[in-house]
């Protein structure tokens, strides 16, 4: 009995094998590549005020894949996944705050 | 009740087999996350400064070589790659092939240095340095952007090297089978690192080098 509660125990702590392949990371690094492309090509496009938002907007979706893939965040514990989100949330709301200085200080 | 008094004893004594992986896993995360908040300070610096002087830095941002950067980017990214096959070549009980795939690594993180020290040695030759003859000819905006350039590159330089100590110990530890198929933590977590390194490059590049 003790034993196989001891079994149960580390079978929670010791880190699982999330079914490791080559070809979706490949895949992956494919896309990040071809997403790095597009963000230099349409840099050379004036696209005035939207340019930032476009460049932003690409690199977001390029960490979303390192981030889900790459740091295997997708195959995840919900932890984890929390975590980051509490992160996310922290920074956009310091980074909100400080404009709220800067548009309204003059 | 006594019974449960056994378990308690028998697990303390087999404590010193006890491995947590998660543990280790969520304090390498949490790590990360203080990572985060110190670049995420810098990015709310530039993104205030870049609000008051939004022409400045398109002018200062024409210093930087789009093309550099690119490359850049591309060995970034590649080198995360080699880390991921690494540990999927571990896991997979392919020792050898996982060692290679880090010594791609390796290789690819001093090739960013080896450019970025190319980047920063043309433009202290151009004068653009604290106190250089360029920097003291620009505007109060363009000062900024350059400021804000090399502290943060510099940063993220600094960080591709820990990156490559924490990888190069690893690769020690994968020699030795301290770090084994199925005993694999600390890998991962230098792949977190890693990983977390190039999310932010991938911030850095266009919002330094593709400003027009």
């Amino acid at each position: 009995m003790s034993a196989n509660n001891h079994d149960e125990h580390n079978d929670g702590h010791i880190a699982e094998v999330h079914h490791p392949s080559y070809g979706v990371n490949i895949l992956v690094w494919i896309g990040l590549l071809s997403l790095t492309a597009i963000t230099v090509a349409i840099a050379g496009i004036n696209l005035g005020a939207l340019a930032l938002t476009v460049a932003l907007l690409i690199a977001t979706v390029k960490s979303l894949f390192v981030v889900n893939f790459f740091m295997h965040v997708k195959f995840d514990n919900k932890v984890v996944k929390i975590f980051i989100g509490v992160c996310m949330i922290v920074f956009i709301i310091v980074l909100i705050l400080t404009f709220f200085d800067l548009t309204f200080r003059f | 009740m006594s019974n449960n008094i056994n378990t308690a004893v028998e697990e303390v004594q087999e404590i010193h087999m006890h491995r947590d992986d998660f543990g280790s896993k969520m304090g390498m995360w949490l790590f990360l996350f203080t990572e985060v908040l110190l670049f995420g300070g810098l990015f709310i610096l530039y993104a205030s400064y870049r609000y008051i002087y939004p022409d400045a830095f398109i002018v200062a941002a024409a210093e930087l070589d789009i093309f550099m950067g690119t490359i850049n980017t591309i060995i970034l990214l590649t080198s995360s790659l080699t880390v991921v096959l690494a540990i999927v070549a571990l896991q997979k009980g392919n020792k050898r092939l996982s060692m290679s795939l880090m010594w791609i690594t390796v290789i690819c993180g001093l090739l960013f240095l080896v450019n970025k020290y190319f980047e920063w040695g043309a433009k202290f030759h151009h004068g653009i340095y604290p106190k250089g003859p360029a920097l003291e000819q620009m505007s109060e905006g363009e000062i900024m952007y350059f400021g804000l350039y090399y502290v943060m590159t510099g940063l993220h330089g600094l960080h591709i090297i820990v990156g490559l100590i924490f990888i190069g110990f690893v690769m020690w530890q994968i020699k030795k089978d301290v770090i084994t198929a199925s005993n694999f933590q600390r890998f991962e977590n230098a792949g977190l690192y890693w990983h977390l390194v190039d999310i932010i490059w991938i911030f850095l590049f266009p919002l330094f080098y593709l400003i027009h």
